[in-house]
């Protein structure tokens, strides 16, 4: 019964398979073919950078939160305060923000993480409301609701400036997601991340055998906060403004949104939702402005009942019946 | 004799309820105990308390010499305490290789390691397997455990405990809803367990207490009943009466302490 048999065990995994590349590719291809599609290409790398840090708590940790945009939205000010007072340059923004979120996600983490399942959700929701509410408060900081416009950004590394047509912020989101996706893919095929994946099973079996787990999931948790800061930043520099939708308590949903469709502790399923969550509703709201959010949700209605596991789960399943067909 | 596992009266309420009633116990290295009694008596409730998944209300709890009344079941497992659960409590989408080499990866402390890559540790796959020819479940180390068989669940219960090379193994109720064969391996798989070790079961069948207890603890309404060896409990009056299900008006309920 070959559907027994685990696809991928973590102790048997192999290294880089050539499908993994894919994506890059992919983006590569766009960049050169597609010049049009180029800023929304960059915004689909940052929203993927986003969703690859909530897979990493929630398809590896278990942690279902709503209020991950509080570390997206606190990178994404934190980037654009710290260009109006501190200095235009990217990488230092970046570095600075993606800090921020970690500190951050570590303070809110240590009190989220004591708890579990519906509780956890509220505290998590919690914190992304306050975080809105001080960046829709604090006006001489943040901006208030008009946000921060005309952000400063200088030219990476002094040399590569931000051009109109979307082209270095496209490279320049696709080298930070590169990056990510290699500390969460190395991390989530490392001790550390089969650790994790076995608190997500069974937290409980999981201290019975020795495991600190509260501490594990803190640090994933920081982790995540991190990346997702880091993806905040981007926006605000790649876009030169930083608003108050950054925030807000939609793209916290969103964003889990696009990860169960794409398929969550999945690696590529943070890939995959956030380019068809953004096409489709890129392609519906030109169709129906008015009702292209019934779009996107008769579309999750259909992932959730039909292909658990999402976009790359159906993807799963059909390879394994074509390969159970053909023996 | 070194003293390994120890309780002093140890107490346990549920608001009024008093599930755990001054039971101390000694559990002395390399000895193989049998935890019986009723349904309710709070044998897995005194587990529960040995491992840290319950604080008790009253009491403390040693291991040699280190007082673990206030650690929690991480702290304490790591300490030297492995245990299994009456409810099969494993990982479910993960395969049996990844589920044993996950808790010998925690044992061996590499479980932090993040840079480096879970496969690249030949030794955990090892003693993964090692530990899967133990339990008996060699040629099923590929699939996923919820696709095992129940008595295989068993095992891995026992297994993901010895994975953690404890000093003294708790088992609850390992034979518990299996089948005569399932029980039979189970059976055997205690027999060949290292004889340093120090062995903890509870058990409702009493082929299989009596053929591996050394020393039976029986618990009724959470206190100690009785303690003893299995013979002199077989002898007892008061346990038989109580659990076994002959009673005997005839023998004397004092004959329980006999040791």
């Amino acid at each position: 019964m070959p559907a027994a048999r685990a696809a991928t065990g973590y102790a048997s995994a192999p290294g880089l398979r050539a499908a993994e590349l894919l994506p890059w590719a992919a983006a590569l291809v766009v960049f050169f073919a597609a010049p049009t599609y180029v800023p929304l290409g960059g915004y689909v790398l940052i929203i993927i950078l986003f969703a690859l840090s909530l897979d990493l708590i929630l398809g590896y940790g278990g942690i279902v939160t709503l209020g991950h945009s509080a570390y997206f939205g606190l990178g994404a000010y934190a980037a654009g305060i710290f260009a109006v007072r501190v200095g235009g340059d990217p990488l230092a923004g970046l570095a600075a923000a993606t800090a921020a979120a970690a500190l951050f996600g570590l303070a809110t983490g240590a009190v989220v993480l004591r708890t579990r399942g519906l509780a956890l959700l509220m505290l998590t929701l919690a914190i992304a409301s306050i975080v809105f509410e001080v960046a829709n408060k604090w006006t001489e900081v943040t901006g208030g609701a008009d946000g921060l416009s005309d952000v400063p950004v200088g030219p990476i590394l002094g040399v590569f400036e931000f051009d109109f047509r979307g082209r270095t912020a496209f490279l320049y989101s696709l080298a930070v997601l590169a990056a990510g996706w290699w500390l969460v893919r190395t991390i989530v095929g490392s001790p550390f991340g089969v650790a994790l994946a076995g608190t997500r099973e069974n937290d409980v079996r999981m201290q019975a055998v020795g495991a600190p787990v509260y501490r594990r999931r803190l640090r994933a948790y920081t982790l995540s906060a991190a990346l997702a800061g880091a993806a905040g930043a981007l926006l605000t520099q790649t876009t030169q403004f930083v608003g108050l939708s950054t925030v807000s308590f939609e793209l916290s949903g969103e964003i889990l949104v696009m990860l169960v469709l794409g398929g969550s502790g999945r690696l590529y399923g943070a890939f995959v939702g956030p380019l068809v969550y953004i096409v489709a509703r890129d392609y519906l709201a030109k169709q129906s402005p008015e009702y292209w959010t019934l779009g996107i949700g008769v579309l999750l209605v259909l992932i959730v009942l039909f292909a658990r596991g999402g976009i790359l789960g159906l993807a799963d399943r059909a390879l394994e019946a074509l390969r159970g067909s053909r023996a | 004799m070194n003293a390994r596992l120890e309780t002093r009266g140890l107490h346990k309420n549920f608001g009024s309820l008093q599930v755990t009633q001054d039971v101390s116990l000694r559990f002395d290295s390399g000895r193989r105990y049998a935890v019986i009694g009723p349904n309710g008596a709070g044998k897995t409730t005194l587990f529960n308390l040995l491992t840290g998944e319950l604080r008790p209300t009253e009491g403390r709890v040693w291991l040699d010499a280190l007082d673990l009344t206030a650690l929690a079941p991480d702290a304490r497992a790591r300490a030297g305490i492995g245990r299994s659960f009456q409810r099969s409590n494993l990982f479910a989408d993960l395969s049996v290789r990844d589920s044993l080499a996950i808790a010998v990866a925690v044992r061996r402390r590499v479980a932090h390691v993040f840079w480096r890559r879970f496969g690249s540790y030949r030794l955990l796959a090892e003693r993964a397997e090692e530990l899967a020819a133990q339990i008996g479940l060699a040629d099923e180390l590929a699939l996923l455990v919820r696709h095992l068989s129940y008595g295989s669940q068993r095992q891995l219960e026992v297994g993901l405990a010895l994975a953690c090379e404890p000093k003294v193994l708790l088992l609850d109720e390992p034979t518990s809803g299996m089948s005569p064969e399932e029980t039979a391996a189970m059976q055997a798989l205690i027999a060949g367990l290292p004889r340093e070790l120090t062995v903890v079961v509870i058990e409702h069948d009493m082929d299989v207490v009596f053929g591996f207890a050394e020393t039976v603890v029986v618990l009724d309404y959470g206190r100690v009943l009785a303690e003893g060896s299995p013979e002199a409990i077989r002898a007892s009056g008061a346990v038989r009466e109580r659990y076994l299900g002959h009673p005997d008006d005839g023998a004397a309920p004092a004959g329980g302490h006999g040791r």
